[in-house]
């Protein structure tokens, strides 16, 4: 049976589309642990960023812990927090929320930091204040960038949802775990369609996000 | 009036960016701060509206120390232009410039119609006004700078190398423009450059600096050229000083003779004192030199006249160089709309040299500056 067999066998199956494993259920715990887990990252990454560019201080530090960050293994990190936390949604979304700091962060303070300092010294011999001149001026320059950043957090952290399933949470990587474990390819192969369907409709809302918030005069470049 | 008093920076590794610079800035007029490059011009600029804080003096604006003013309102009262203009890149050419009177409170309709009267002034078209600006030239941004600068109508405005990144011609235009809006508005402004000439060209007072940031010189353009105070400041003028400083006499005391001005198919006149006739079209716009002799043997070829300076409003500089380009060595002088009025002689051109020189009594302190550039 080649892959498409599997793909258009799953979704065309009426019991994969209802109940508590149905794929809407399925999709919307997934959505539901990657917002959250992004609400968190960028509360967290965002605003240091964006003051570390502004001050274009720590940038060291920020990559040190940056690369720190990436080289922590998701998946090994669930297993021990599981381990010595239990069972929970914390051991899930303290990996999730690891894994997307260091390119938010990192994009972020770059982006601010390579903002062109000709306005950023117009704006501060205008009068402006540093919140204003970093909300006013360097913000909006820079958020092509900070969007990328926050586009690849993003994504990551929606194809490593997936690894809620380990621990018996739901979301799209149910599919794959129980189909594994029970050897049910079609059911893999549907869970992992889905993933990247939903990783495609991020960069979808990305781009959209991109196209509505930043100005026209950044965006040509 | 902005009075510089003994102001000194000098930074933690012990640079010395500007040392016991004193300096009065006359109200209404253009003052330029020049020399070479680490000569502390820049500096000096900057702490006026305290981007730097000096670390010795004080700088006083109307009798009053900047340093115990709020920063932030001290600089919203004076205007700030920089040399990449620094507009806001994700901002319309009109947000742009109405930047200061929004920070001021101004509602959104006022400071738009403000933004569209100041680029009317700076010579902008305003139907720029919704374009960002990656889709304006270089000069058209510095522009928008200078338009961002006197929005909030601030009676001070610093500019710190403001046209030395856009080419020859386009720098020329908007010298031009400052003097223009300078003669309108008559604001206190403060300009830095590295650029000897604009700051002839600009300068109602000039303040030379040499490296380390003492000042060398502060004196209008005019005595600048005429008595260096020493070498350093000889040199930085750079050469030909003397044919630069005949900018500053006006051409309109030359005597004029239109006897040799001649239309195109005039009979020659006998004139036994002009060597050369001005050959000039029905409009009296100058055509070129005939030799009266060849003229009456029929002789029609005409030599090129070269070019042509302004009677009323022109410069000693540009009467001379218009004799000397033209080959027969008398220049043209012409009206606001290019008739000629008249011509002169080389010699006549350097008798009223001497006159001007004379007219100062060779004591260069008495130099009244004729108001012409």
């Amino acid at each position: 049976m080649s892959i498409f067999h599997f793909i258009s066998d799953f979704f065309s199956q009426s019991a994969h589309w209802h109940g508590y494993d149905g794929i809407p259920q399925r999709l919307w715990e997934h959505i539901q642990y990657s917002m959250l887990a992004m609400a968190v990252a960028t509360g967290v990454a965002l605003p240091v960023g964006l003051v570390t560019g502004h001050t274009g201080r720590g940038g060291n530090a920020l990559a040190l812990l940056a690369t720190a960050g990436r080289a922590l293994p998701s998946f090994g990190l669930l297993v021990l927090l599981f381990v010595i936390i239990g069972l929970g949604l914390l051991p899930v979304m303290i990996p999730l929320v690891v894994l997307a700091i260091p390119p938010i962060l990192v994009t972020t303070n770059e982006a601010v930091r390579s903002v062109d300092p000709a306005p950023v010294d117009a704006a501060r011999g205008m009068g402006m204040r540093p919140l204003r001149i970093l909300a006013q001026v360097e913000l909006p320059v820079a958020l092509p960038l900070i969007l990328s950043g926050l586009r690849s957090a993003a994504i990551q952290i929606v194809s490593t949802a997936t690894i809620a399933a380990y621990v018996s949470f739901g979301g799209l990587g149910r599919y794959i775990v129980d189909g594994l474990y029970q050897r049910d390819y079609e059911q893999v192969v549907g869970g992992a369609t889905l993933v990247a369907g939903l990783a495609l409709a991020t960069l979808g809302a990305f781009w959209l996000a991109g196209r509505l918030a930043v100005s026209p005069g950044v965006r040509h470049r | 009036m902005i009075r510089f008093e003994s102001v000194t920076k000098r930074y933690p590794d012990g640079t010395v960016a500007v040392d016991g610079l004193s300096l009065e800035i006359p109200d209404r007029s253009i003052t330029v701060l020049v020399g070479p490059s680490g000569c502390g011009k820049t500096t000096s600029l900057r702490m006026v509206n305290r981007m730097i804080e000096p670390s010795g003096g004080r700088i006083l604006l109307d009798g009053e120390d900047v340093q115990q003013q709020p920063v932030h309102t001290l600089r919203r009262s004076m205007g700030y232009v920089i040399q990449h203009a620094g507009l806001f890149p994700h901002r319309t050419v009109a947000d742009n410039i109405a930047t200061v009177p929004r920070l001021l409170g101004w509602d959104r309709r006022r400071a738009r119609s403000r933004a569209l009267e100041l680029m009317e002034r700076v010579g902008l078209d305003t139907a720029l006004a919704r374009r960002y600006p990656y889709q304006l030239s270089g000069g058209q941004q510095q522009r928008v700078g200078v338009a961002r600068a006197l929005a909030a109508d601030p009676p001070v405005l610093l500019m710190d190398e403001p046209f030395s990144a856009v080419d020859p011609i386009v720098r020329k235009g908007l010298q031009e423009e400052l003097l223009r809006i300078q003669q309108e508005l008559g604001k206190t402004i403060v300009f830095v450059t590295h650029d000897i000439d604009e700051a002839i060209r600009l300068g109602d007072m000039i303040a030379v600096l040499r490296t380390g940031g003492r000042l060398a010189q502060y004196a209008p353009p005019d005595r600048l050229l005429s008595a260096p105070a020493d070498a350093f400041v000889e040199d930085f003028l750079g050469a030909d000083r003397g044919i630069r400083r005949l900018s500053f006499f006006t051409s309109g005391g030359l005597e004029l003779s239109s006897a040799p001005v001649v239309g195109e198919d005039d009979a020659p006149p006998d004139l036994p004192t002009a060597p050369y006739l001005l050959v000039v079209d029905g409009d009296r716009r100058p055509l070129g030199w005939a030799d009266p002799k060849r003229r009456a043997a029929g002789d029609r070829t005409l030599i090129p006249y070269g070019r042509s300076f302004p009677a009323e409003r022109g410069s000693l500089r540009e009467a001379l160089d218009s004799a000397v380009l033209s080959p027969t060595g008398w220049a043209v002088a012409v009206d606001g709309d290019g008739r000629a009025v008249g011509v002169v002689s080389q010699e006549a051109v350097a008798a009223a040299i001497r006159a001007a020189h004379a007219g100062q009594g060779g004591a260069p302190e008495d130099a009244e500056p004729a108001g012409v550039r």
